[in-house]
This record gives structure tokens, C-alpha cells and sequence, in this order.
């Protein structure tokens, strides 16, 4: 049996919520790399993943989301990539303090293959040096996240596999009426299907739109391959108000979807930007009613 | 001398080679340069936007038209330079201070260079001095300025209050866009215009300069 298969024996999991938008109500300045706080602030970083683990998260995520070598370079970063993954799997670690299995994240580079201003080589190489930071850390299994471009999350998912871990690949399906397409027009079953072939672990989505529009999406990315799906939904969209940001979905709001998003298929639960740990306590709740 | 229509759908159709040929072809067969540009290559990015309003075309297609616009546009920037037509308008763009996130920044500059502008892209992480120095050096009119995180979002409004300060605020028309940005916020950080995608930004950019020069 697979580890994912053996983690999923007992039914779905709840996954964590947002780091960014936690990590801005710690402190973390305007437009600062948060990967970097995993050096510079890492009892700060812990305390998202202890939250997390404590509000009843059976998977945390990593502060690694910035973490590949084109996005790090770019930040004047670029010495640091091993120390700021391996940190981020010790970080979420040690929050995790065996509550809950750690899941390492690895976004988008942030460019476009299209663009032609980087080579598929050089992803390959970005993602595969984090990869493999993240594996030697000891991360349980490694999550491909908010990607936009099946290439680019191809290319990816080619550069994480040679780890050995379970790989998760997740899209944003934020465009189209009905938010039910990347940005680049994939739909979910398109995702599926590109996803199981190249060799995932998991599919799934997150980021995006609100919580109601991740029902049909999950649904349809169930039915278009055997795979397992990852769901983590925003709070709705950013509102700026009175110069500062809100999200305009309660927790309450977010945790009646727990059913539904059950049905649709989910195996694992959580919540994208603008979700805290409230949140998730809010879905185990659900869940305990259920 | 070339069929032209097959230049409308070079540009639909993202074919910049098959674009670039005609183009060369009707240049060296004597069309007026402006010609091509109103009579075919517009029209043809202007279906090009609606196809992408009703989801028939995604971003991947929307730079493939951009591009093939482009390739076209090499051959007949020059000419119109030598005969001393100006540009639609001169567009300074770049992501505000803060944020590194490029790509909705790079969409709107091809699209708008798609659509005839001449346009000066100063990158990510762009601070105001930089827009206002670019301001003043480029002769620009318009100025395009793109954040994609929200805690970035107040880098706009100061942006344009140091535009302000430096004077140049009134030399240009101001546009806003990126994912958190709405019509109300730019509404309130005095911005002139706002759209949520690339396409209809060109459309934006063109209404913005006949405000102007009316």
C-alpha cells in the first residue's frame, strides 16, 4: 500500500490553513520574502505550524512556497535555497510535534515558460534542488501548489519524483465565469488527466475563488482520474478596506462546505489565503458532526 | 501583392511567422503601412479580445496573438518613424514597490504593444522615483502600474501621491490592474482607469488617450 494510501486508511485528513496571511499578522513586513523567515524569525514560523497542529491539522505545510531557486534568485536569495527549505521541514517539524504529518510546499517559479525568459532546463533545475532540500529535510511527502501551466507543473512534478516521496500537484482554478479554469484555460478534468499520466500522487485545487466554487471543481477532478484530491480553499477574495486587508468568509461559512466538499470526493481538507486556524477548527468540527 | 485577410488570421490565429512573411510582403509591394495596422492587424486583435471575453481564448493564446501583432509591428515601426507618425501612445509599465510578481505586468505590456503602443517596461519591485523619473525622460502618457498581492496595494497609492508631489502627476494617465485590485480601489487611490484583464486593458489605454488628446 502506498504511504498516501496508508495516511488516507482511516478517512480524509484536515490540512492546515494560510501561512502567508498568518505570517503578515505576526509581523512580516510589506512585500518581504516570507521563505526568509525561516532564517531570520523561525519562532515565529513555528508557532503558525503549532496552531495549526493544535486546532486539530492531521498535515502542516512548510514556509516554502517561494522557496525554488528562480523565485529565491530574483529575492537576492539565491545562496540561501538549502538552508531556508531545510529550515522550513524543521520549522513545521518541530510545530508539528508529531501531531501531524509535514507536507512540503513548492509554488510556481512566477514565470512563464510561454515568455521564453527561462528554459525548461532551468526549471527542472529550480525545482529539483528544492525537491531534494525538502526530501533531505525529512518531509513526508512534497505538495506542488497554486500552479497555473500543466507544463510548468510537469516539469515539477518530473523534478520532485525522483525523491521517492508521495507528490501532490494542486491548481488554481481561478478564471473563466465560473472559476472553473487556470489562468493558462486548463479545466479540472484536463489537470486530472495530465496529472495522473505524468505520475501524481494526488490532484487537486486550491487558491482561486471561494469556498462554494472548489464543490464542483473537486468533483470534477474526482471523477477524471483514481487519484486522490487536495482541496484548499480561499476565504472568499481580498477586500482592501480602509487600507487594510479583509476576506470576506467566516469560518462558519467556510466549514458548510465540509459535507459537500466531502461528497465532491476531497481526501484532504484545509484552507488557502486568508484561513487561520479558526478555520480549521471549524472543519473538525463539521467533521465531528457528521 | 499578398492576400491581407490572411494577415488578420496570421495575428487571430498567433502565427507570427506566417504574421511577419505577409507583412514583409505587402511592405515590399508597396501597401501603406497604416493600412495593414487599422485595416487588418487591429481588427484582428480586437477579435482577438473578444474571444477571450467569452472564453474561447486563455492567456496562452492571448500572447501567441501579442506576439505575431509584434513580429508584424518590427517591420512597420520604422517606416511610420521615418514619415514621422507617432505611436497610439508611449506607455510606461511596471510592478510597484514591493511586489516581484510579473506576469500580469508582461501580459498587459504585450497586449498593449499588440495594440499599436510603444511601451517601456521598468520591471518588478519598481519604485516611485523610478516611475516618475521614467515619466519625465520618456515623454509617456500613460502609466501602468501592477501589484499582485494585496499587502502591495498601498504601493500604488503612493506611487501616484508621489507623482503628485513631483509634478507629473497630470502629464500622464494612470492605470491600475492585478489580481487584488478592484474599479473602487483605484477609484480611491485617484487612479484614471482599471480593468481586469489584458485585453480589455488595451481597450482602456486607447479611450484613456482619446480623453486626452480630445
Amino acid at each position: 500500500m502506498s504511504k498516501l494510501a496508508q495516511w488516507l486508511g482511516n478517512g480524509p485528513l484536515i490540512t492546515d490553513g494560510a501561512w502567508g496571511t498568518q505570517l503578515q499578522a505576526l509581523g512580516l513586513p510589506l512585500g518581504a520574502m516570507p521563505d526568509a523567515w525561516n532564517l531570520e524569525q523561525p519562532e515565529r514560523v513555528e508557532s503558525v505550524a503549532r496552531l495549526y497542529a493544535g486546532a486539530g491539522s492531521q498535515v502542516v505545510l512548510t514556509n516554502t512556497f517561494r522557496a525554488n531557486g528562480i523565485t529565491l534568485a530574483e529575492a537576492g536569495l539565491g545562496a540561501q535555497l538549502a538552508e531556508i527549505n531545510r529550515a522550513g521541514v524543521e520549522i513545521s517539524r518541530r510545530g508539528a510535534a508529531g501531531r501531524a504529518l509535514v507536507f512540503a510546499s513548492i509554488g510556481p517559479t512566477g514565470k512563464m515558460l510561454m515568455e521564453g525568459d527561462f528554459t525548461p532546463e532551468q526549471f527542472t533545475e529550480a525545482f529539483s534542488v528544492q525537491a531534494q532540500a525538502l526530501a533531505a529535510a525529512g518531509a513526508d511527502a512534497l505538495l506542488i501548489e497554486t500552479m497555473s501551466d500543466i507544463e510548468e507543473a510537469k516539469l515539477a512534478l518530473a523534478a520532485a519524483k525522483p525523491t521517492g516521496l508521495p507528490v501532490i500537484v494542486s491548481f488554481a482554478f481561478d478564471t473563466g465565469k465560473n472559476k472553473d479554469r487556470t489562468m493558462m484555460g486548463s479545466t479540472p478534468e484536463m489537470v486530472a488527466r495530465e496529472m495522473e499520466a505524468a505520475g501524481a500522487d494526488a490532484v487537486g485545487a486550491n487558491c482561486g475563488a471561494g469556498v462554494e466554487r472548489f464543490v464542483p471543481v473537486c468533483q470534477r477532478l474526482k471523477d477524471a482520474c483514481s487519484l486522490p484530491v487536495w482541496i484548499k480553499a480561499n476565504a472568499g477574495l481580498p477586500e482592501m478596506k480602509d487600507g487594510t486587508v479583509t476576506y470576506g468568509t467566516s469560518a462558519e461559512y467556510f466549514a458548510s462546505h465540509y459535507a459537500a466538499l466531502m461528497e465532491a470526493g476531497a481526501s484532504f481538507l484545509g484552507g488557502c489565503c486568508g484561513t487561520s486556524p479558526e478555520f480549521i477548527r471549524a472543519l473538525c468540527a463539521a467533521r465531528s458532526q457528521a | 501583392m499578398p492576400d491581407l485577410q490572411k494577415l488578420y488570421d496570421a495575428v487571430l490565429n498567433g502565427d507570427q511567422k506566417t504574421s511577419v512573411a505577409i507583412t514583409r510582403e505587402a511592405l515590399d509591394a508597396g501597401t501603406d503601412p497604416m493600412v495593414l495596422i487599422t485595416n487588418y492587424m487591429v481588427p484582428a486583435m480586437d477579435e482577438v479580445g473578444r474571444l477571450f471575453e467569452c472564453e474561447d481564448y486563455f492567456v496562452p493564446e492571448l500572447l501567441l496573438s501579442a506576439r505575431a501583432m509584434k513580429g508584424s509591428l518590427e517591420l512597420i515601426r520604422p517606416l511610420l518613424a521615418a514619415r514621422g507618425d507617432e505611436p497610439v501612445g508611449r506607455v510606461v509599465i511596471g510592478t510597484v514597490k514591493g511586489d516581484l510578481h510579473d506576469i500580469g505586468k508582461n501580459l498587459v505590456g504585450s497586449m498593449l504593444e499588440g495594440g499599436g503602443f510603444e511601451v517601456i517596461d521598468l520591471g518588478a519591485d519598481v519604485s516611485a522615483e523610478r516611475f516618475i523619473e521614467a515619466v519625465q525622460t520618456k515623454n509617456a502618457n500613460i502609466v501602468c502600474l501592477s501589484a499582485l498581492l494585496t499587502v502591495t496595494m498601498p504601493s500604488m497609492r503612493t506611487t501616484i501621491e508621489a507623482m503628485k508631489a513631483a509634478g507629473v502627476r497630470d502629464k500622464v494617465k494612470i492605470m491600475v490592474g492585478g489580481a487584488p485590485v478592484t474599479s473602487q480601489f483605484a477609484e480611491e487611490i485617484g487612479a484614471d482607469g482599471y480593468s481586469d484583464n489584458a485585453s480589455s486593458a488595451v481597450a482602456l489605454a486607447r479611450r484613456l488617450r482619446a480623453e486626452a488628446t480630445a
